[in-house]
């Protein structure tokens, strides 16, 4: 009988996973290690983790890890890479931990044109301390620091990842996905699979934004959860390629 | 050997580059920019990673990246900016990285000016960073030991697996002396059983502080104080010299070092005994010794261009055994040897004053 579905290699079998109920970052997991397997680097393979809900990814991959302080996962991503320009670099990061804290860092090593892979999650919410505002709340969102929901002249606007990343010189793919449906998963695994493609190529910094649920913080069904991103956050996130230097 | 006219700046960066360096990351300010001028030339000659980066931040935490596959990190930076690593540095210490940072004084608090200093004693060797936790720091006097105690510090690192920090001053670091390139005299650490390369035919690796089982958590703690109290037995050094029958001791750290020296040769001419003791592991701190002079010797004054750091150290060392006096001034023109010599002669009227 033919097999159709496994766990990726580099993810260990053994492991549970501690994200809560109908979160989305579990099938983002998967297919992360759909890529590594597929493009067969995974003992090559260096990750700089972050601080948030994936601060334990430690114990799902079967692959070396850096611990990195909060938002700083690209800037140790560069000193792994540059160091050792022969492994296989990601990061796989929060948007809060990407894109607030460690904007910086992450601008400039897409900038710089790092040869690294980096993965975020967006949740629009800060989920490991509780559900706050963080860079991608949508307007009106509720959250546990803006109880009467972000207001623009409050708050700011919502902050759009992939968008920014794909202005930079230095970058050679940046998408923005979702796990809202099937075919939405889909075109994600090949998102994914071409921000790592890009850097196993040497053309530069590969990214990807992936638009999650987070029903715990949200207060929603994991159903609800998708039906939110669908209706709420895809009209303010386009999902798309930003930018592919390897498209003809 | 030949010696060579250079600056401290300079010495450190060429020292750091015999020493093996393997990656260079940081981000300019004044005044210890000419380490990361001069490296940049030498670096991607010899097929070494050299990164302008865009924030002390972000170069502390390239060197946490390259000190996790085993390279030899290093960065350099001065005052407000190391102020901007504590982060990094806490971070590298729990999860014992290799680093060397080459702290490069100037004066504060805030933006201060880029007079030289030694206002930063307390932020290279209490630290600024969250946790319990020690940084071996190295303080220099002359480009001479600017070269040696860089070399010292690649090897302290690696050996000790934790940061380890060289606390020069923009006057040393600007000012040129004649000095001897020497060759790395310290051996090679085995580092093949913990740094990360891919888990190739073994189990993964992980470098991480976090812990959640506090069991364990308290063990790992104790295993960092465990090196702590190793550094504390094997790497404490100091210069000492006319301490046997000094009246006074002066103490000093870096290049106040070579003022209480002057002041020392000035009183002796006029037949004051004055000794002189400067530490320059400042962590760890040579304590012991300091308790041992201050069984003869009641008197010492504490010398340091600020206003009151290492004092409290030598406090601490001397327990209450001897008389610590404190002569400092936060920046700017440094205190000379006639100042000096003028409070160790203050001191000793006081005391004849006292005995009367």
């Amino acid at each position: 009988m033919q097999q159709v579905f496994k766990i990726p290699d580099c993810i260990k079998k053994d492991a549970k996973f501690t994200f809560c109920p109908g979160c989305d970052h579990g099938v983002a997991l998967r297919l992360l290690g759909d890529a590594i397997d597929e493009l067969g680097v995974r003992e090559d393979t260096i990750a700089a983790l972050c601080v948030g809900c994936s601060v334990f990814l430690y114990d799902f991959f079967d692959i070396d890890c850096l611990e990195c302080p909060h938002g700083r996962a690209t800037a140790e991503a560069t000193g792994i890479k540059r160091a050792r320009p022969d492994k296989f670099v990601f990061t796989y990061q929060g948007d809060g931990d990407f894109a607030a804290i460690g904007f910086a860092e992450s601008m400039y090593t897409a900038t710089r044109g790092e040869k690294v892979t980096s993965i975020c999650i967006n949740n629009t919410t800060y989920g490991m301390t509780g559900g706050q505002m963080g860079p991608t709340t949508i307007l009106g969102q509720v959250t546990t620091t803006t109880p009467y929901g972000r207001s623009a002249e409050l708050n700011g606007y919502p902050l759009k990842i992939a968008e920014h990343i794909a202005l930079c010189d230095g970058t050679a793919f940046s998408a923005r996905v979702s796990l809202d449906s099937v075919p939405n998963i889909l075109k994600a695994k090949q998102a994914i699979k071409k921000a790592c493609e890009v850097q196993v190529k040497g053309l530069g910094f590969g990214f990807v934004e992936i638009l999650s649920g987070c029903p715990t913080n949200w207060k929603m069904t994991p159903q609800e959860a998708h039906k939110h991103i669908k209706e709420k956050m895809i009209p303010v996130f386009p999902l798309g390629v930003f930018k592919d230097v390897t498209a003809g | 050997m030949v010696k060579t006219l250079i600056t401290g700046n300079k010495a450190i960066a060429q020292a750091a580059f015999d020493a093996g360096c393997d990656c260079y990351f940081s981000y300019p300010i004044t005044p210890q920019t000419a380490i990361g001028e001069y490296l940049s030339e030498i670096m991607p000659k010899a097929g070494r990673a050299y990164v302008c980066a865009e924030s002390e931040i972000a170069s502390i935490n390239m060197c946490i990246g390259a000190a996790s596959t085993g390279a030899k990190a290093m960065t350099s930076s001065s005052s407000c900016a190391v102020a901007l690593m504590q982060e990094g540095l806490s971070y590298a210490t729990g999860d014992q990285l290799p680093i060397v940072l080459i702290s490069v004084m100037r004066a504060g608090p805030g933006l201060g000016y880029i007079y030289p200093s030694q206002c930063d004693y307390n932020q290279a060797v209490t630290g600024g960073g969250n946790g319990d936790y020690q940084i071996p720091v190295l303080a220099p006097s002359t480009v001479q030991e600017c070269i040696d105690l860089t070399h010292r510090a690649f090897y302290l690192a690696q050996k000790y697996r934790n940061p380890v920090i060289v606390l020069s001053d923009g006057l040393l670091g600007q000012m040129m002396e004649p000095a001897e390139f020497i060759k790395h005299p310290f051996p090679e650490i085995d580092n093949s059983d913990w740094i990360l390369s891919g888990a190739k035919g073994r189990e993964p690796r992980k470098i991480r502080s976090l812990e959640i089982n506090e069991q364990k958590h308290n063990q790992n703690l104790q295993h960092l104080f465990d090196k702590y109290e190793q550094m504390k037995r094997e790497e404490v050094l100091f210069e000492e010299i006319n301490t046997e029958d000094a009246d006074v001791i002066l103490v000093a750290f870096g290049t106040m070092g070579r003022n209480i020296k002057a002041a020392m040769n000035l009183g002796r001419k006029q037949g004051v005994k004055i000794g002189i003791f400067r530490p320059i592991t400042l962590f760890p701190f040579p304590e012991k010794r300091l308790f041992e002079l201050a069984d003869k010797t009641k008197k010492f004054i504490v010398a340091e261009m600020n206003m009151g750091q290492m004092v409290k150290d030598v406090k601490i060392a001397i327990n209450g055994k001897a008389e610590v006096k404190h002569i400092g001034r936060p920046a700017g023109e440094w205190l000379d040897e006639t100042e000096i010599l003028d409070e160790v002669k203050s001191l000793i009227g006081e005391c004849h004053a006292a005995s009367v």
